[in-house]
């Protein structure tokens, strides 16, 4: 096994942990102002992942650092040629995190309502464009043979990469939704509840003309003929099982199928490229794969043992945290002003 | 301006803006994380309220430094894509590292210490604020390599037009690092130093719990005091390193145009760059040799000569940076450091005389130097990066050859302007809410009595949303 290839599964699994985290606080974000009846119920809504979005964040930056690091070709690449969706999802960030942060630090109306505006605006955009951008990527991408993006941002905006990041805004608003329920209680629970039962059917049908385009518009089923693998159809399955644990109740059974979709639909783009990391619809020579845009031998293998060393200790802080946290959040935690 | 400058100035802008928080926060953690260690020691309550009232200013620091820190790490590949293609091998270690060792631990224990005040043990608690204090000096550190490598590129070799690591041990033991990363980082503990004892001073002589604020000013003192001498001699021994290893740095930094010896240190002077002159001089004989090498007769290298050294190396083209910025910069950067140290010795004879809750003329002119590190920081920063140019890695590449080849102007005017409004948005929010938490201090009636708490609803979170 070579060191480039560890890299592909670690960055993989960076950005899988990444949309499986920041999925669902994106969620809430979106449907905090939906569901809430009152301030309350928004300040119990942002609670309910007030300990964990930072550190969510994080598997992004990570990850940014991870392909700096061992592919610094596709860092350069991607982030220069996606250079204004990237500033949107920046200053998405910026404003959301203040939004959480600084929103119940002063009690007059208009500085709550800009507060909600960050956190849906700023956690919507991120959301889209995440989905806009990895079917971009799929899809293949002018790039020329000095390894840079030579195409526009309209060239970005076809309406099958639209798809896709309506796509990726709905799994994570459904994954945020089952989150409120599993965090919460009494009738803001059942209204997150009953917001995912009504969007789950218009949602798979969405995913599955989605993922049907997919064998016309994208590289990933390329080797595989008619008949998807194993993991594309467990994403689908899963996607159909989150409905009817939904549907019995069985709320933290249906969040891990909706995480499971979001896992396993990563992995699909992620396997289906590999070792591309950036296909080139110009010409496939001129492709950014795992070799010719990686770090050194060695500086692969010191990445190796500080991810070896690292990794298992930040899951285990993390996962402590939400250990930590594990009680509901209810509307008598919610301190006066 | 073209796409090059815009880059520049956009990652000017965004840096110091950066850099005024950054500092902030790694002084505020290490205080806010002391005085609750004397509240879990001592049982004082007066502790607790301190490390609540310090630390919701400390949450309003680091939510700006983290928001701002993220725009950071990616710029490097939106603009300076070149640049990323070149260092990459070396450059992204110590970025990734920073993230997988330092931000998870940073974020998950903030977390924690947030949220966990009633139901975490109160060692956990404590243990919590620590570990946020560690992770962001460790996160100071991995990014003061992958600075001081800029400056001082080590541990390398040039493969196919782009820098490949060849040896790991030689960028963490790196010369630079070893003098910029002490220097840069007790900078932040002078600021938060002065963070503590301006808003301390303040409360004191508003007459707002001074018993309890003398408390936090005399810990902040002894902190500062150390600190900020601390900061003038591992400064000396970055000036010292500059002298040897970027030469052109320090010739600007003294608007030294023609090679002498022995060098004079120059207090004053109007810099001419076009003429290569400056005027209006005053000099202190022999001091610029005593600083670079401590004896007062050796030579230092002037701007004209060196200029020339690195045509004959480099090839034809303009190696001298901005003299005129990186000589005020050094020149505010080093008086402001000596105000530090006045200020806290000073205050330190207060206390000693009993005198330091009293002395209301002290008070005031603290509260005005509270607003001074981070001018003095931001021309540090100046200094070293401005110093550098311009070469964006001294010796190996110039910044004109990393930039972006593909991205367009109006792309960087879009995102400069973007940057600067929400910037500057942030700016104000940060400062009005600083003021309305700092304010009221301390409520009354929370000062001696010891369960003030108690009225508090048992899973009431002091620091929820």
């Amino acid at each position: 096994m070579d060191f480039q290839l560890i890299w592909f599964i670690l960055i993989a699994v960076l950005f899988i942990g990444y949309f499986f985290l920041e999925g669902f606080d994106f969620g809430v974000g979106i449907l905090m102002p939906f569901i809430s009846r009152d301030d309350t119920d928004r300040r119990v809504c942002i609670n309910t992942i007030g300990p964990f979005w930072d550190a969510n964040e994080v598997w992004l930056i990570t990850a940014g650092g991870a392909m700096f690091a061992a592919f610094p070709h596709w860092y350069a690449t991607l982030f220069s040629g996606f250079y204004l969706p990237l500033l949107l999802i920046l200053l998405a960030l910026i404003l959301r995190a203040v939004g959480f942060e600084f929103r119940s630090k002063v009690n007059k109306i208009f500085w709550k309502r800009s507060a909600d505006h960050f956190i849906f605006w700023g956690s919507l955009i991120p959301a889209f464009i995440w989905g806009v951008a990895l079917t971009n990527i799929v899809m293949g991408l002018p790039i020329g043979e000095d390894m840079n993006f030579t195409g526009g941002l309209f060239g970005l905006l076809s309406p099958y990469a639209i798809l896709g990041g309506v796509a990726s805004t709905t799994v994570f608003t459904l994954h945020g939704a089952l989150f409120i329920t599993l965090r919460t209680e009494g009738p803001l629970m059942e209204r997150a509840a009953k917001v995912a039962r009504i969007m789950w059917i218009p949602a798979g049908i969405l995913l599955m003309i989605f993922a049907l385009l997919g064998y016309r518009y994208t590289v990933l089923f390329d080797g595989l003929g008619l008949v998807p693998g194993t993991i594309p159809a467990l994403t689908i399955i899963s996607f159909i099982a989150g409905y009817f644990l939904l549907k019995k109740e069985r709320f933290s059974w249906s969040f891990a199928a909706t995480g499971a979709t979001i896992v396993m639909g990563t992995i699909v783009a992620f396997e289906g490229l590999f070792p591309v990391l950036m296909p080139s619809t110009l010409n496939p020579d001129w492709s950014l794969t795992i070799y010719n845009a990686s770090s050194s031998e060695l500086t692969l293998t010191i990445m190796s043992v500080v991810a070896i060393i690292f990794l298992p200790l930040v899951l285990g802080y993390q996962i402590y945290s939400y250990y930590v946290f594990r009680k509901r959040v209810t509307r008598d935690s919610i301190p006066t002003h | 301006m073209e796409a090059l400058e815009l880059a520049r100035w956009q990652f000017g802008i965004t840096t110091v803006y950066h850099f005024i928080f950054v500092p902030l926060t790694l002084g505020l953690s290490v205080l806010v994380a002391i005085i609750q260690t004397f509240w879990y020691r001592t049982g004082d309550e007066r502790y607790k309220h301190l490390t609540k009232y310090f630390g919701k200013l400390f949450v309003i620091v680091f939510t700006l430094g983290i928001v701002t820190g993220i725009v950071q790490e990616f710029q490097f590949g939106m603009n300076w894509s070149e640049y990323s293609r070149f260092v990459g091998d070396i450059f992204g270690i110590p970025l990734a590292i920073e993230a997988l060792m330092a931000f998870f631990m940073e974020s998950t224990f903030l977390g924690l210490w947030l949220f966990g005040w009633n139901r975490l043990s109160k060692g956990v608690h404590l243990l919590s604020i620590w570990l946020v204090a560690i992770a962001s000096n460790l996160s100071a550190i991995w990014i003061l390599m992958a600075n001081s490598w800029m400056q001082v590129p080590v541990g390398y070799e040039i493969v196919g037009g782009r820098a490949e690591l060849s040896d790991f041990v030689a960028i963490l033991l790196n010369e630079r690092l070893l003098v910029q990363m002490p220097h840069t980082i007790i900078a932040g503990f002078v600021t938060g130093g002065l963070f503590v004892l301006g808003i301390s001073a303040w409360m004191m002589y508003r007459g707002n719990q001074v018993q309890t604020f003398k408390k936090s000013a005399q810990i902040a003192l002894v902190f500062t005091a150390v600190a900020s001498l601390l900061t003038a001699t591992t400064g000396h021994s970055q000036a010292q390193d500059t002298v040897q290893s970027q030469p052109m740095k320090m010739a600007a930094m003294e608007g030294l145009w023609e090679t002498e010896q022995p060098a004079s240190f120059s207090l004053f002077a109007l810099i001419d760059q076009e003429n290569r002159t400056s005027m209006r001089e005053v000099r202190l004989p022999y001091m610029l040799s005593v600083l670079a090498h401590n004896n007062a007769t050796s030579e230092v290298k002037g701007l004209n000569e060196l200029q020339a050294e690195m045509e004959e190396k480099h090839g034809e083209g303009n190696y001298i940076p901005p003299v005129k910025t990186v000589y005020w910069g050094f020149r505010v950067m080093v008086g402001l450091g000596m105000l530090f140290i006045f200020t806290s010795f000073f205050g330190l004879y207060l206390w000693w005389k009993g005198r330091l809750e009293t002395t209301a003329w002290y008070h005031k002119a603290v509260i005005g130097v509270l607003f001074l590190p981070y001018i003095a920081n931001s021309a540090g920063w100046l200094v070293t990066e401005m110093g550098r140019q311009p070469w964006v890695v001294y010796g190996l590449l110039l910044t004109s050859d990393g930039v972006s080849p593909t991205v367009a102007d109006s792309s960087i005017w879009i995102s400069m302007s973007a940057f600067t409004l929400v910037y500057g948005l942030l700016a104000a929010v940060a400062f009005y809410l600083i003021v309305k938490y700092a304010k009221p201090g301390i409520p009354k009636g929370k000062e001696e009595s010891g369960d003030s708490d108690g009225k508090e609803s048992e899973h009431s979170d002091a620091f929820a949303y």
